[in-house]
């Protein structure tokens, strides 16, 4: 049975003060939505780009693409974090980024930070643990790809 | 040693309390096997031959007197299997031929890496082990998995007299960087980074994936050397030159290309390929353009976000706070006084003057001095240390060295801040600890992986042929004699034993179900003795365990008889002897102490 909790609520965790113990000045939220396979299937292909995870983002034409669905194979296989950080950042895609296959909720705040906005858990897994593991932390060192600042700009 | 802001412990504590929620979830089946092998590794656990492995991670080394306190807790408290467990292990091992040592537990071990490896812990207990690391700003981020691992430096940095750059500071900033970097979570395989700034190599930076050395360039300006591809394993290769000054300010972002375009290009399909030394010797040229292109676009389309402000190093810098000595005012007198003092101790009692010369090392200010304490004795894996000598060390630490140690590339515990005029003092605190063995950097100074008698990718054991040589070589008269000498033994090829590097290296092979061993010569980790990092050349087929000590033996009896003086009258060591001679009398007399029942052809 899937228990995922399908929608478009977003999860979100805030990030409650910086490396000298201050409340950050922008308020920064993580958000992230989950998707199940249902869902994911069901939704309208218009403007969907399929991409797999060996192919060079940079030489796409992204005109008319609203939406680019990255693949996990295994959960392991680490190169569309990549892609979803040159997609975001680099080439300005501001689109849909969506995580398909193997994602699971421990990689989902990779996922958000690499720049996906929507995932789609794979077939069976329980979401009712994600929205802790997105909230667990209250800030980061380096920069990503949508809170771009590393954390010695933020607190300088 | 860098001072932990409240953002830096409060990170550590959530990766605590995340790695709870995970193990909890994988007890109530939630998170399948599978899906929580790259969670637990990535916080420092393994499943090993017979129980869970923790690797904790020491960043680039350094450890104070309150973090080894609670390591020898975990080692007491936690590092004790079930009686079940141990039973079953320590009866299949007395079912392999030859010896048989007693499988020990509540202890630490010192890893090349610069971490302390526990081997006994019970899984279900890891969760508060986590808990109580992060009382001391400990943890397991990435100490294995593959993503971007504990970087390591030189067991002197900021106190060695030939040093040009402190490299700590920049080794922190990349533990800052590296650390739950999202993007390098799942590479293709492990990344190992190093970084010395002095003049001699002390991290073998050319074994590892990237290699740094600061230097400074004409207009005294900071850079780095940048090498790129290093590693052991199968196809051992040392790094390529990159960069040979990357000013300071860019080494994250440089460091985001060389990774992001491993990322993209490493290969996935067969993990023994996997390692970026791979795709650099594949791609040569192609790969290094792809990195610049990267970098560039960095730089100019992403502004160069990593760029690391002068006052950003500078705050770091300042987190590097040296421990409060009390030193009495340097005076040309006062280190007369003290070097008096040493000198009379030292012609009254031999072994303190041994001590000296072999464990102590000179120190950027006059009144220190740099102090190895030596883990390689007998009855002890190289490297290990027990809850009470954990304890034992902190106190030394607290006593003689404001309360700082390193963990050193050697398995060993150094020192960094002890005073001249208590080295004398010193000497007998670790002689009543045992860890006043005057051999570093000799023969039984050795590197060993704890092998098959723990690990679960082992071929072979390594300890049982480590504590044969050690046993063999107790006579101090010859230890010395034998000079230097950089013995690595691995009990299989992932080479945690660093065997290539060794000037001998011993491997553990395994073949129809036996323990066998090739030997290796001329081998350099890249410091000054040693030559330009490179693998030793096998000497011929695999030796029996029970012939090993013989080899080693009738290859240091050639050295002993093909030595020469060098021109400053002192005695060739053994890796310029053989250097200059070559391996065939090596090879002649390794191949010739076989015992011919046991010859096999492999």
């Amino acid at each position: 049975m899937n228990t995922v909790t399908c929608g478009s609520a977003p999860l979100r965790a805030n990030k409650p003060f910086d490396r000298r113990g201050r409340p950050p000045a922008k308020h920064f939220q993580l958000h992230m939505n989950i998707f199940t396979t249902q869902a994911h299937q069901a939704a309208d292909k218009t403007g969907v780009l399929e991409l797999a995870n060996d192919v060079d983002p940079r030489t796409l034409d992204l005109s008319g693409i609203t939406r680019i669905d990255l693949q996990f194979p295994t959960f392991t296989d680490g190169r569309a974090y990549s892609q979803a950080y040159l997609l975001r950042r680099r080439l300005g895609f501001a689109g849909e980024l969506r995580a398909t296959g193997d994602v699971l909720i421990d990689q989902l705040l990779q996922m958000q930070r690499t720049g996906f906005d929507v995932a789609v858990l794979k077939e069976g897994v329980d979401a009712s643990a994600a929205q802790r593991q997105l909230d667990r932390y209250a800030g980061f060192y380096q920069g990503s790809a949508v809170d771009t600042q590393p954390l010695f700009a933020k607190a300088a | 040693m860098y001072q932990y802001t409240e953002f830096d412990k409060a990170f550590v504590r959530a990766r605590a309390a995340e790695f709870r929620d995970q193990l909890g979830r994988w007890q109530t089946g939630q998170l399948t096997e599978d899906q929580f092998r790259p969670l637990r590794l990535q916080n420092g656990w393994y499943v090993q031959r017979y129980a869970p492995m923790l690797r904790v991670a020491v960043p680039y080394g350094e450890i104070n007197a309150a973090q080894l306190k609670v390591l020898a807790r975990i080692a007491r408290e936690f590092d004790t299997p079930d009686a079940a467990v141990l039973a079953e292990a320590q009866a299949t091992q007395d079912k392999l031929p030859g010896m048989a040592p007693k499988l020990t537990t509540n202890y630490g071990h010192f890893t090349t890496r610069q971490n302390v490896q526990f081997n006994w812990i019970p899984l279900a207990k890891a969760a508060d082990v986590m808990d109580l690391l992060a009382t001391v700003n400990m943890h397991g981020i990435q100490t294995s998995g593959n993503c971007i691992r504990n970087t390591t430096t030189d067991e002197l940095a900021g106190v060695a007299v030939d040093e040009v750059v402190d490299p700590r500071p920049y080794a922190e900033l990349i533990r800052q960087w590296s650390t739950l970097h999202p993007e390098f979570a799942h590479l293709p395989r492990k990344f190992k980074i190093a970084i010395t700034g002095a003049s001699e190599d002390r991290a073998a930076i050319g074994w590892h994936d990237v290699g740094l050395q600061l230097v400074k360039n004409e207009a005294g300006e900071v850079g780095f050397k940048v090498l790129v591809g290093g590693g052991m394993g199968r196809t051992p290769m040392n790094g390529v030159v990159f960069r040979d000054f990357l000013p300071w300010q860019d080494i994250m972002n440089y460091l985001e290309a060389v990774v992001r375009v491993y990322n993209r290009w490493g290969r996935r399909d067969n993990k023994y390929k996997a390692r970026i030394k791979i795709l650099v010797k594949a791609e040569g040229q192609r790969y290094v353009d792809e990195v610049e292109t990267e970098y560039r676009e960095i730089l100019e389309r992403d502004g160069g976000l990593h760029t690391i402000p002068q006052s950003e190093l500078a705050r770091v810098q300042a987190g590097f706070v040296q421990p409060a000595l009390d030193l009495p005012e340097s005076t040309d007198e006062w280190l007369a006084q003290a070097e008096a003092t040493l000198g009379i101790e030292a012609a009254k009692t031999p072994a303190f003057a041994r001590w000296l010369a072999q464990n102590v090392k000179p120190h950027r200010n006059l009144q220190l001095r740099a102090v190895s304490l030596s883990f390689k004795r007998p009855g002890y894996a190289p490297g290990d240390a027990t809850a009470d000598q954990l304890d034992a060390a902190a106190v030394l630490v607290e006593k003689y060295s404001g309360g700082e140690a390193r963990v050193s590339h050697t398995q060993n515990l150094l020192l960094p801040w002890v005073r001249l005029d208590q080295l004398h003092a010193l000497w007998q605190d670790a002689k009543a600890l045992s860890v006043a063995q005057p051999n570093i950097g000799l023969l039984t100074d050795m590197i060993a992986c704890p092998g098959g008698d723990y690990c679960a990718l082992a071929n072979a054991r390594s300890i049982p042929t480590a504590s044969a040589i050690t046993e063999r070589y107790q006579d101090l008269d010859e230890l010395h004699d034998l000079g230097p000498i950089d013995l690595h033994i691995s009990g299989c090829i992932n080479s945690c034993g660093h065997h290539h590097s060794g000037h001998i290296g011993i491997l553990g092979v395994d073949k129809d179900g036996k323990e066998w061993y090739q030997v290796t010569l001329g081998g350099s980790d890249g410091k000054h003795l040693s030559g330009a990092a490179g693998p030793g050349k096998v000497v011929g087929p695999s030796f029996s365990a029970a012939e090993v000590p013989d080899v080693i033996e009738a290859i240091l009896e050639t050295y002993k008889q093909l030595r020469a003086p060098k021109a400053n009258g002192q005695q060739e060591a053994f890796i310029e002897t053989l250097r200059r001679v070559g391996q065939e009398p090596f090879k002649a007399a390794a191949n010739a102490a076989r015992q011919p029942h046991e010859t096999q052809t492999a």
